[in-house]
């Protein structure tokens, strides 16, 4: 048990997930009061003792299948000759139609039934029949879980699961919507259940590492931002809220820390007097509160695309955070939208009012730093203020356009602080159109931010450098 | 306590009214076990706090709670001197030597127990219940770390106090920012989510008097749909639970579109919310329909 404990948190490190011997030590610990036979039991205490932060708990629950997963298969030698008692009903023929709409009858009822037995034992079915599984060829699960979703005509399933959950539910509109969630849920179910059992054959097929290594996916906060998925971007977006939150945290805590000024001789002579004269109950003077602000400039154009949702994600997220936000679109032209991301908004339709409503594009919608810029400058000339944070979001490839870089010097002189994001690798800045090194000096700070891992960085770091430190730089 | 598996953690917690999925269940086993603290993570409103009370009832022992907040600091958790009467006690002795005052002014007499040393010191096994801990600041956290590690108390005038026995740490968070990893090692992780629809359904018909299956596995499906709307604040289980109250209340027996536009307030706390949550679902309230 001990050397799988090894391996098991060997493969959660290389997944991303960070483990320590500690916790190793009390996952063993744990073990010994566990019932191991217990699949569920086992995995509820690996994952309490080894992963310590949600996000993971998808990766560690790939990796627990892998390595914990081959449940005993019921009949094992049975299925070499694919039928036996694991079967549907009549599963006598060689794939016939008529053969895959009794198993089709079949997965209904189970799904509806909720009867996880047969369940398994159907989908044990269908994945021999279906999946065209062959034996050391090196292909990913998922090929093989879109063959047997894909024969087994996922949709029409998923409507004939609708009627029978239609046909218990009533009459009005509510019902129906129910219906069908459940309908999908179940489907999902199925899914999951077909994956399942496809991972056990690959593990008994190429072995726990080999399988392990080929199943193992970016952690949420590794996924590129430019080129996430619709599935991956909701995770990312789940994840953007307490960062927002720790954003503007950071951002008062300045506030907040050294909250005693300096001692205030009145009033502590005036407590003193209820214990006799002795200062023991010192009063200090408030300091006085400079309101942090913070000013987005984000780049929303078409090469932006997908992490312009995410910024203005970002933005919307802060906005409800914190209130001195004022924030700013750009592609060609600039606008403020400050109002469609306030509190007491809803995200889709803020992303639509701006589109709609606000007048980003000026000529032909390609970016222009230049004319944006100068826009900024000359529309808004108090929108920053010596109090405030100043964060531009964008891949600065500007069409060899006008750079509006005395803008940007002259923001970053006004401004408390100037950040420049770049959702772009490190290395393709200022190659092409990118001009990243004309606006880098001026900025106090220049971050690659293609990752959450990176912004959750970025937002670490910017607890607030002194004003001074820019000074420095720029004189050198 | 103490129990023999998750299985009777379970028994033991469902019987105080508290329904323990199995992760859950295997978890405080655990903790009872290898005398571990829990951290229970997740969204407001899915029962963590209501675990450590369950703990409680079902060991019957007493619950000791620190609230966390902004700003908390020892002084408020761990112990404090009560200058006050340090000060009277040092009037009426006006004359005396200082050697003895001073073994005089720093005893237990003196001293103000915060909730951490009284878990401590109480001769009685307690649960210990922390509650949003992701509250505190960074710094202060440190302060929990010798209580958790050891079970004990340094005070620089009377010494280390250790726990005559071992509380049942509960440590709530609500995830507003990252724990340190410290703190996190010490503890058994658990992750605490919004309820399955079948557990929701468990849990509505333990805590509402009346309630028909029917209805709660009615409530509890319309519940989960409005969750999977992205809204600024999901319902939480005790929402779900008013919810079904309200409904009660109203003699409904049965949850269509318009009842639950008309009640929706109940379980959506902002006007957005509410908004986008009747358009989705192709709600229409009753005056409308």
């Amino acid at each position: 048990m001990l050397s799988a404990l090894t391996e098991f948190s060997a493969e959660l490190r290389a997944a991303g997930i960070p483990v320590s011997m500690v916790e190793v030590m009390d996952a063993g610990d744990a073990l010994r009061h566990v019932d191991l036979g217990d699949r569920e039991g086992v995995r509820a205490a690996l994952a309490a003792t080894m992963v310590k932060n949600a996000r993971h708990q998808r990766a560690f629950d790939t990796a627990f299948d892998v390595f914990f997963g081959l449940r005993s298969a019921p009949g094992a030698g049975e299925q070499e000759n694919g039928t036996g008692g694991a079967g549907p009903p009549a599963a006598g023929g060689a794939g016939g139609g008529g053969e895959l709409d009794e198993l089709l009858d079949a997965l209904v009822g189970a799904l509806s039934a909720g009867d996880t037995e047969r369940l398994r034992d159907l989908v044990r079915h269908a994945v021999d029949r279906l999946s065209g599984f062959q034996a050391g060829r090196p292909v990913g699960g998922r090929y093989y879980l879109y063959r047997v979703m894909h024969r087994l005509d996922a949709e029409r399933l998923r409507r004939r699961l609708l009627e029978v959950a239609l046909a218990d539910a009533g009459e009005d509109d509510l019902a129906a919507r129910l219906a069908a969630e459940r309908a999908s849920d179940q489907i999902d179910r199925l899914r999951r259940e077909v994956q399942e059992e496809i991972l056990r054959r690959l593990v008994e097929d190429r072995g726990v590492e080999a399988v392990a290594r080929t199943l193992r996916v970016p952690l949420v906060e590794d996924i590129d931002l430019m080129h996430a998925t619709r599935e991956e971007l909701d995770e990312i977006t789940a994840r953007v809220m307490p960062l927002a939150r720790k954003l503007a945290s950071r951002l008062a805590a300045r506030r907040r820390h050294g909250r005693k000024g300096r001692l205030d001789v009145r009033r502590t002579i005036r407590r003193s007097l209820a214990h006799g004269g002795a200062l023991v109950d010192p009063k200090w003077r408030p300091r006085r509160i400079t309101k942090p602000e913070l000013v987005l400039l984000c780049d929303v154009s078409g090469s932006m695309a997908t992490f312009a949702r995410f910024t203005m994600q970002l933005t919307y997220a802060i906005g409800h955070q914190f209130s001195n936000v004022r924030a700013f679109a750009f592609i060609d032209g600039i606008d403020e939208v400050t109002e469609f991301f306030g509190p007491g908004t809803d995200f889709t339709e803020a992303m639509g009012r701006m589109s709609a409503e606000a007048r980003l594009v000026r000529r032909d919608g390609h970016s222009d730093y230049g004319s944006a810029l100068n826009g900024f400058a000359s529309r808004y000339p108090d929108a920053v203020t010596p109090r405030s944070t100043v964060i531009v979001t964008g891949d600065a490839r500007n069409n060899y356009r006008e750079t509006g870089s005395e803008v940007v010097a002259a923001i970053a002189d006004r401004a408390r602080t100037l950040h420049w994001l770049n959702p772009e690798a490190a290395r393709y800045w200022d190659t092409g159109d990118s001009i990243m090194a004309t606006y880098a000096p001026l900025c106090d700070g220049v971050h690659e931010v293609r990752t959450l891992r990176q912004l959750e960085a970025f937002v670490e770091r910017i607890a607030l450098a002194p004003r001074s430190a820019r000074q420095v730089r720029r004189l050198t | 306590m103490p129990w023999t598996n998750a299985a009777d953690a379970a028994a033991a917690l469902r019987s105080v009214g508290y329904l323990p999925d199995d992760r859950t269940a295997q978890v405080a086993f655990l903790a009872e076990r290898l005398s571990k603290p829990i951290l229970a993570e997740g969204p407001a409103g899915v029962g963590k706090t209501a675990l450590a009370l369950a703990v409680a009832a079902a060991t019957g022992h007493r619950l000791v709670r620190l609230q966390c907040y902004e700003g908390l600091d020892e002084a408020k958790a761990l112990y404090e001197w009560n200058y006050h009467k340090q000060l009277l006690r040092l009037q009426t002795d006006e004359g005396r030597r200082w050697d003895e005052l001073e073994g005089d002014i720093f005893t237990e007499d003196f001293l103000l127990t915060r909730p951490l040393l009284e878990a401590i010191r109480s001769p009685e096994p307690v649960v210990l219940l922390i509650d949003e801990v992701d509250r505190v600041e960074v710094e202060t956290e440190a302060l929990l770390l010798e209580v958790l590690d050891a079970f004990q108390v340094t005070i620089p005038e009377l010494g280390t106090m250790t726990a005559a026995t071992r509380p049942f740490v509960v440590l709530t968070s609500n995830n507003t920012r990252e724990l340190s990893e410290a703190l996190k090692r010490r503890c058994l992780f658990l992750h605490v989510d919004y309820p399955s629809v079948e557990r929701e359904r468990a849990i509505l018909l333990s805590r509402v008097e009346g309630l028909s299956e029917e209805l709660a596995a009615r409530i509890a499906e319309v519940v989960r749909s409005i969750r999977r709307v992205a809204v600024r604040k999901a319902p939480s289980v005790s929402e779900s639970i008013d919810w079904a109250r309200t409904l009660l209340a109203l003699a409904v027996d049965h949850v269509d579109g318009a009842i639950t536009a008309d009640t929706l307030h109940v379980l959506l706390k902002y006007q957005t919310d509410i908004d986008k949550v009747t358009r989705e679902l192709e709600l229409t309230p009753s005056g409308e329909g």
